[in-house]
């Protein structure tokens, strides 16, 4: 019986890694989509940063809190491989609450940035960083729910600690979209 | 090792399933097959309807069409722009991609399901939302997407250009969730097939299909990508009021044909390849000989795929980009045809002095060959920049699409459809109508189409209500006439399919396991397959896929199952 169990086991962990990696792949290919036709609409002149009005110190406290909150789910992998459940929940507590943080400010910085006048119709700058950035919160919206699933039904992490390693993967490919974002849009 | 843990967990007893849960929410791969193939048929009957009325508007213009009203200008904009929408996006890939893949990937590869069974449940009522959400958007006021089906902005960027508000904003959201569902089969495809197949089972053992259904899964899911990017774009400059694709507020218009084209190219091959998959599983069953050059075939598929990511500029000849980018994508688009032509002589030394027995599937399949070598031979004349420059918009393009994607879906479709019917529903198919289906399409299909590449070359463009309006194209009125009634002769044969598919499930001759003596595993199980496919053991693979009239064996074919032939002195 525990044979089979783990037979299963093993074969949904390999099954939920491979899925995620391809699901990634594409995922690259959006998020690479939309950064090209951005970096070639400023290299045609007609996307030229504005960088008098974007918030860079919000944005790098913001990067510092989604790096992270990578290193909380990492952390929530190992203790869910250990079986840790009181730890794990800590750690994906952690994460989900930088997750909320990165969100809040970003919330922040779009309000002032909207009272400014600087909204998505402003310019071509603008709709790109709104649909960027904005396409970006909303994966980190759908990581914050999932981590914060596995954190509340803790079970789903500690009998299928591969849950919590492909949730991780996800989340840390939200934080390489950033670390991407964050460079092209507020420092260069 | 022991296999049946890899069942899926619902795994209740079949017969005590009601209704609701083996018809709609099914998560059987067979089941969800079989509603993409109705999905698809009934999408099919939509697309072709709108092809009637239009056909029928070019041939005798501004009168009223039977059993649907007066066309004009606007109607046929919207028309032009379904068709093509429906046909490719639920029509082709629901039943090529979605039907067949969902079907044959498990049964192929010897596992019980899909690697993740509600989540193809998902995929498919998705895609169900998405054909509703478009055929919404052909009754809301301001009537439905009329910008083309490659929604090239300006034009579609803004409400007031086609005076379309939510036609074409619901036309993009059937889109969004087409795309997704298709995401997410196409990650539970790549998954199953790399995760689940049966002991003895190696790359290099897999039946040729499932290779194509995998590249054009990779393809999908590397392509469409952009597309939603600018999709996203375009849906922000139609409801937030962005100009990404506005020139006169600093965008740019190109920047969507380039999106488009990067997914629209691979798109082609998703299409095309389950198709050619398809045919080249009833090659060497109806020839009782092995695939001429496997590898060969599978590099040719490899090398295909990952080049169509880079042609995709050939769309754009005319478009205004930048003229020196025209010779690099001309010569990737000649160099693309290199990996074709090696499939299509593999195909065809396949064929070359086997036993032919010229069954329905195989009348299907050989068909392909010879109407998709038609498609590809025009497509070389519009790869190349200097004579695009002259044909691009007109109809010799419309006449080498239709001979490239309905030689695949409809010719290799209907391969895989006769082939794969007394598996999918434990009848066979009935030979007098199928025949009569069959002649009727192969002629009127040529009839049809073969005329469209003169009045093409003659100067007629694309996307024109009125062919009458234009002095070089009246003369030649005689060829829309001609078209439009073998239309109708080609529709009349579809309904001869319909009413064979519908007879067959109740009247058709119940069909045995494996009623071709074909080798794969598919074969190998009940027909229908019950759920869970095979009973307590799940098959182990020993051999290749393509055993036929091997020298020595006591029969003229060894089954890829171990332990399942009937050994000559050689095996």
């Amino acid at each position: 019986m525990s044979a089979t169990t783990h037979a299963h086991a093993t074969g949904a962990a390999e099954r939920g890694k491979v899925a995620i990696w391809w699901f990634l792949a594409s995922e690259i290919m959006l998020f690479g989509g939309l950064i090209s036709s951005f970096v070639i609409s400023r290299l045609g002149g007609g996307a030229q940063v504005d960088h008098g009005h974007l918030n860079v110190t919000v944005a790098a406290v913001n990067t510092f809190i989604l790096l992270s909150s990578s290193y909380t789910m990492v952390e929530a992998f190992g203790c869910a491989e250990r079986g840790d459940r009181r730890a794990m929940r800590l750690f994906l507590g952690l994460t989900v609450l930088g997750g909320l943080a990165f969100l809040g400010l970003k919330a922040y910085e779009y309000t002032g940035e909207i009272l400014h006048g600087f909204t998505p119709w402003a310019g071509t700058f603008w709709s790109f960083y709104y649909t960027m950035t904005g396409l970006h919160a909303l994966h980190v919206l759908i990581g914050v729910i999932a981590n914060a699933t596995l954190c509340v039904a803790a079970r789903l992490g500690l009998e299928r600690p591969y849950r919590v390693e492909v949730a991780g993967l996800y989340w840390h490919f939200v934080d390489i979209v950033w670390i991407f974002l964050f460079p092209l849009v507020y420092l260069s | 090792m022991s296999h049946a843990a890899t069942l899926p967990r619902v795994h209740e007893p079949h017969e005590a399933a009601g209704f609701f849960r083996t018809y709609l929410y099914a998560t059987d791969h067979k089941t969800i097959a079989k509603q993409y193939l109705l999905l698809g048929l009934l999408m099919a009957v939509v697309g072709g309807f709108l092809s009637y009325a239009m056909r029928w508007q070019l041939a005798w213009p501004d009168t009223e069409v039977p059993g649907f009203g007066f066309v004009g200008p606007e109607t046929y904009n919207a028309l032009v722009t379904n068709h093509g929408t429906v046909m490719v996006f639920f029509v082709a890939m629901p039943i090529l991609l979605g039907s067949f893949g969902n079907f044959l990937i498990p049964l192929m590869i010897g596992a019980r399901d899909m690697a993740f069974p509600r989540l193809n449940a998902l995929s498919f009522w998705l895609l169900a939302l998405g054909s509703a959400v478009l055929c919404a958007s052909f009754v809301v006021p301001g009537g439905a997407a009329s910008a083309g089906w490659t929604g090239y902005p300006p034009l579609s960027a803004k409400a007031e250009y086609t005076g379309v508000h939510w036609g074409l904003t619901l036309w993009l959201l059937a889109h969004a969730i087409e795309f997704a569902a298709f995401l997410l089969g196409g990650v539970n495809f790549l998954t199953t097939i790399v995760t689940m197949r049966a002991p003895g089972l190696t790359v290099g053992r897999l039946p040729l299909l499932i290779w194509q259904l995998a590249t054009a899964s990779i393809l999908f899911l590397l392509s469409v990508g952009p597309l939603i990017a600018g999709a996203v774009m375009l849906l922000m400059d139609r409801l937030v009021g962005t100009g990404f694709f506005l020139p006169e507020r600093g965008g740019e218009p190109l920047l969507w044909q380039h999106l488009f084209w990067f997914f629209g190219h691979p798109e082609v091959y998703v299409v095309l390849l389950p198709a050619l998959g398809a045919s080249l599983e009833v090659y060497p069953v109806f020839a009782r000989k092995p695939i001429f050059g496997y590898r060969l075939i599978v590099w040719a598929t490899i090398v295909a795929g990952a080049l169509s990511f880079i042609v995709w500029a050939h769309h754009m000849f005319v478009s205004g980009m930048d003229p020196r980018l025209a010779m690099p994508f001309s010569i990737t688009t000649i160099l693309i045809s290199v990996p074709f032509a090696l499939a299509v002589f593999t195909m065809i030394a396949s064929l070359y002095r086997g036993s032919i027995a010229l069954e329905l599937p195989m009348l299907w399949a050989l068909a392909f060959l010879a109407m998709f070598i038609t498609g590809g031979l025009t497509g070389i004349f519009l790869g190349s920049a200097p004579s695009d420059i002259y044909l691009n918009g007109t109809y010799f393009v419309v006449a080498h699409f239709h001979y490239t994607l309905i030689s695949a879906v409809i010719f290799g479709g209907f391969a895989g459809i006769y082939y794969w019917f007394p598996k999918m529903f434990g009848r066979m198919l009935g030979t007098r109508l199928g025949q009569l289906h069959f002649w009727s399409t192969l002629a009127f299909f040529n009839l049809t189409f073969f005329p469209l590449h003169w009045i093409g070359i003659a100067g007629m463009v694309r996307r024109i209500a009125n062919p009458l309006q234009y002095d070089l194209v009246a003369p030649h009125q005689w060829i829309n006439v001609f078209s439009t009634v073998s239309l109708l002769g080609l529709i009349a044969g579809q309904a001869v399919f319909f009413l064979n598919f519908f007879l067959s499930q109740f009247r058709g001759r119940p069909a045995p396991a494996n009623p071709w003596q074909a080798t794969t595993l598919e074969w190998t199980a009940p027909s229908p397959p019950p759920h869970g496919n095979w009973g307590a053991a799940l098959p182990a693979v020993e051999r290749g896929p393509y055993e036929y009239s091997v020298p020595g064996a006591a029969q003229d074919w060894l089954p890829q199952r171990a332990g399942a032939a009937v050994l000559g002195s050689r095996s």
